[in-house]
């Protein structure tokens, strides 16, 4: 084993991983404390902590963070787990797992936005259903949005959360050996929502326990999202901690700071709620296994999941259909189904701005996904060279664990830290600090979808290779590298997807300075016009989506033996 | 908690003073050196922070970026913001963090609480650059004097004012002939119609003009309103108001559960039919969302006829901005005549002068009198009397109490 010291690349990235959210905490910390010197307050004191404390639905804001966070995770896991159950190898299954990429690379704010459009009174379903009742010759007053339970949150979070944990729990399948399991167990004459249950979800789910864990910590933090979907009367705690965070008022600023520790907790419980919870079911499903609850006919439960899948797919199509409808609108009123007047107007106005966000968002996103995504193969072949596997695979616990701390840790806790000391050192506003800041959230996506495949691919290549004189370069040049390409440009098409979607960190580390499509499709958003929001709303989901289609399409073009059977 | 809080900015606005009179240039001694501003400005590049959630006053502020550049050899660029209260944070931090030159901001759009915030702290430029600007003279102090008092608070050329605010509320004539003339009559108007009326949820902006528009409405001495919040009677004073809104909210869109949260959305709902009433803070508004086709063309424009709340908005240079010069040469062409009377034109923004127009020469006055204010634009006249801007901390006194009363229910 080679000492840390001697693999640098593996030093910086854990450097890089635990330095910003450690230092953007303690950032965070010390005005919470009462800690801020340039404006005079130079003593310790719990006053913004009191102050906290006295803010009106403070207790109310937790509990709707905490529920619709512990709520869309666990809706999201048991509509995979019971996908995978009921379907795993059905030609269903094989169509919907092609919708995958696409509807992993829309981005946050603007799953929201359409979203909003298709679900609120005056929405595409209310308009689809008015021709059939007189009482929606107007749009009824329903509290659809903004609901005061996060409802409407909740299902905006499952549905951008289940194709993430359905991709997670895909790659770890394989490593769970899971249809002879299931297989087996249905000759035992289990049905299959039990046979995989019993045979298949308790390991599968342990291979993807910290991304379930970060899927929480996001849910239960998440600001976009609940600025457009989320009650107002009071706010989910993310979203008043940033709207405190940016007030003129220092002491409501320090009253901020102590918010965004009050929002780490939070997630911190959920987290614990969370583990209880495993424990329950754990316990619940051995208790039914002992029983021999064999659950044989299980049609209707798995033709429910099916349902709501197929819900959720119809929602996210529709909201998407929705945003392209609204960019080219002129006249669109209620109850027209479909726009009176088309243009392009918008696209037209949105033109030049467009293009230099656009521009400015892709050179930020490609440039931070390669140098993550060098850093990472640089790691990996450290551990390869060390002990012939990955780091991660082999006694790399740590480091597992650490690759999700950007991802535990709620964005808004440590971020405007970060920012003071961007600030200190002269560096915010600046291109540079931002790319930094979004190479802290690319680097954990880039590290997870380079180390099952730097780890599947069979270490007897290399030592064969090895063996014939070839040297370590050469093996990971012809060899390694060429195999590679396919996970290499999926990964940078992930950290492509990932840089695109950073509001927060582009926000409060540029300064405004920077502007990236989401910073434009938010600010937007606060303004009348829905078919320029919608513009930018698809400029936001078709970067990511180009970089997929190209990550798909690229290999085949460089190294197109890989694909026709001969590589030799 | 209110007691330290303010002594807090106290000590504060004390120590930001003293810096300014220690460091700061000494009013006599600058010279308006026009040409040499004008000089200093060739080449340099104006990050100008304002608003930028509606597309029209874009598009304009891109015109003007084009015109500057030809003029003046300066190049703006508009950083658009969601919330002015962002800016003076970001102006803070850059204080906190010592940085006093090089600033990320060299122009901001503000009015009211934010530019008190901004001067109280001294936040701005010291010098009183604003009314030395050679396009000062055409602005009509006399007759428009929110131009030198921004929600009572003295500008002191600390910000050059840009245009006229008034609020105005519009309704879609198709679904609603004879709008409600009083703040009575719209609670009249709610209660028979559950529903369709709400405002922007407060602190938001238009939000709290609405609150201080009930307010101005229903309070018993409209010249308390002058002065600064008397804590010790401000549950007194506004006992009326908020007993009016606990009998309207009910009748309220969503009941009163959920508002939207800007008044770009507000409008939305009105073109959504969702509820037949909205408002603005631009006279022009109405007419210039009906030429963008995002308003049915049956709406229309009215006013209550007790007056409603007006006030002007502004351009202010933070202390520390690091294009002085050229921020100066923008906020001077933005009340030039060709800049000013292309604002005011409905298709292009629609948002009125702030420029003395009886006084300019004929040719020019005849410019502002061939803008066509469109379907739903009111003339001067029609517009009604002009109820001044409550002093700044009624406005946060109002934000507080309505977040604790209704905030979380």
């Amino acid at each position: 084993m080679t000492p840390a010291a001697l693999r640098p690349a593996t030093l910086a990235i854990a450097v890089f991983l635990v330095g910003p959210v450690a230092a953007g905490l303690i950032g965070t910390a010390l005005p919470a404390l009462g800690y801020l010197p340039a404006a005079g307050a130079r003593e310790m004191s719990l006053t913004p902590v009191s102050m906290l404390m006295e803010t009106p639905g403070l207790s109310r804001s937790v509990l709707l963070s905490l529920g619709s966070g512990l709520a869309a995770t666990a809706l999201s896991l048991l509509l995979v787990f019971l996908l995978l159950a009921g379907w795993m190898n059905s030609p269903v299954f094989r169509v919907l797992r092609r919708l995958l990429a696409p509807l992993l690379s829309v981005p946050h704010a603007a799953a929201a936005l359409g979203l909003a459009l298709v679900i609120a009174p005056s929405g595409l379903l209310v308009r689809l259903a008015a021709p059939f009742s007189p009482a929606l010759d107007r749009p009824p007053d329903w509290l659809i949005l903004q609901d005061p339970f996060a409802l409407s949150l909740t299902l905006g979070l499952v549905i951008k959360e289940v194709p993430f944990l359905l991709l997670m729990a895909l790659a770890a399948l394989h490593q769970v050996d899971a249809l002879p399991r299931v297989r087996l167990s249905e000759s035992l004459g289990y049905g299959r929502i039990a046979a995989f249950t019993y045979a298949v979800a308790p390991q599968l789910y342990w291979q993807i326990r910290l991304p379930v864990l970060a899927v929480l910590a996001f849910s239960t933090s998440v600001v976009d999202m609940a600025l457009i979907l989320g009650p107002g009367l009071p706010a989910t705690l993310s979203v008043r901690v940033a709207g405190w965070m940016g007030d003129p008022d220092l002491l409501i600023r320090m009253k901020g700071a102590a918010a965004a520790l009050l929002q780490l907790g939070v997630s911190g419980f959920a987290v614990l709620v969370w583990i209880a919870g495993e424990r329950l079911t754990s316990n619940l499903v051995r208790y039914m296994a002992t029983g021999g609850c064999r659950l044989s006919s299980d049609r209707t439960v798995r033709a429910l999941s099916l349902v709501w899948i197929y819900i959720l797919v119809a929602l996210a199509v529709a909201s998407l259909s929705v945003l392209a409808l609204w960019s080219v609108a002129g006249t669109w009123h209620y109850p027209d189904v479909l726009p009176r007047r088309w243009t392009v107007q918008s696209w037209l106005l949105a033109g030049s701005d467009l293009t230099r966000s656009v521009s400015t968002t892709l050179v930020l996103g490609l440039s931070v996904s390669l140098v993550a995504a060098v850093v990472v193969v640089a790691m990996l072949q450290e551990g390869v060279r060390a002990r012939g596997q990955p780091v991660l695979r082999h006694g790399g616990a740590w480091m597992s664990a650490l690759v999700f701390l950007p991802l535990l840790v709620p964005q808004v806790a440590f971020l405007f830290g970060l920012q003071v000391l961007f600030l200190q050192a002269g560096l915010d506003g600046s291109w540079w600090a931002v790319a930094l800041s979004h190479l802290v959230f690319v680097l954990p996506y880039v590290i997870l979808s380079l180390a099952g495949p730097w780890a599947a691919l069979d270490p007897r290549y290399r030592l064969l290779a090895l063996s014939l004189g070839a040297s370590e370069a050469k093996v990971f040049w012809r060899i390694r590298l060429p195999l590679m390409l396919p996970a290499l440009a999926t990964a940078v098409a992930l950290g492509l997807a990932v840089s695109v979607s950073q509001y927060l960190p582009t926000l409060l580390v540029g300064g405004g300075r920077v502007v990236t499509v989401t910073t434009e499709a938010v600010a937007l958003a606060s303004g009348g016009s829905r078919p320029l929001i919608a513009v930018h709303a698809l400029a936001q989901i078709v970067l990511p989506f180009a970089g997929f289609a190209a990550a798909a399409l690229l290999p085949r073009l460089l190294v197109p033996r890989l694909y026709s059977g001969t590589f030799s | 908690m209110q007691v330290i809080r303010r002594q807090f900015l106290q000590g504060l606005a004390t120590v930001s003073l003293v810096a300014v009179l220690a460091t700061g240039p000494s009013l006599a001694a600058e010279p308006a050196d026009w040409a040499g501003i004008k000089e200093a400005a060739k080449g340099q590049t104006v990050y100008f922070h304002a608003w930028g959630g509606e597309p029209r006053i874009n598009a304009y502020i891109d015109w003007v970026a084009g015109e500057l550049k030809q003029q003046y050899g300066v190049t703006l660029e508009h950083v658009k913001v969601d919330d002015t209260a962002n800016v003076v944070a970001r102006v803070l931090a850059e204080k906190t963090a010592g940085k006093t030159s090089g600033g990320a901001v060299d122009l901001v759009w503000i009015n009211g609480e934010n530019f008190a915030a901004m001067k109280r702290e001294g936040l701005l430029q010291a010098e009183a650059w604003a009314e030395r600007l050679p396009n000062w003279s055409l602005v009509d102090v006399e007759g428009k004097p929110t131009v030198r008092k921004d929600f009572t608070v003295a500008t002191d050329g600390l910000e050059s004012p840009w245009g006229m605010a008034k609020l105005v509320f519009m309704h879609d004539s198709a679904r609603l002939a004879e709008p409600p003339a009083s703040l009575q009559a719209l609670a009249e108007f709610a209660k028979a119609n559950p529903g369709r009326f709400t405002y922007p949820q407060p602190p938001n902006f238009h939000g709290s003009t609405f609150l201080k528009q009930a307010l101005s409405d229903l309070i018993d001495d409209r010249e308390k309103l002058a002065r600064p919040v008397d804590p010790a009677r401000f549950e007194a004073d506004t006992a009326a108001l908020f007993a009016w809104l606990d009998a309207l909210h009910p009748n309220l869109w969503r009941g009163g559960k959920a508002f939207p949260q800007s008044v770009a959305a507000l409008r939305q709902l009105l073109a959504d039919g969702e509820v037949d009433i909205a408002f603005s803070f631009n006279p022009g508004d109405a007419s210039a969302a009906i030429a963008a086709g995002e308003l049915p063309d049956t709406v229309r424009s009215f006013v209550f006829a007790g007056g409603t709340i007006g006030n002007s908005h502004f351009v202010a240079i933070p202390f520390n901005a690091n294009a002085p010069a050229a921020a100066k040469v923008l906020a001077n062409f933005l009340l030039s005549l060709e800049a000013q009377a292309r604002k005011e034109d409905p298709a292009i923004w629609g948002d009125p002068t702030v420029l003395n127009v009886a006084a300019l020469a004929d040719a020019d006055k005849a410019r502002f009198a061939a803008i066509d204010l469109g379907k739903a634009g009111l003339s001067p006249s029609a517009l009604g009397p002009t109820l001044p801007e409550p002093h700044p901390s009624w406005m946060e006194a109002l934000e507080a109490a309505w977040a604790k009363r209704y905030g979380a229910q």
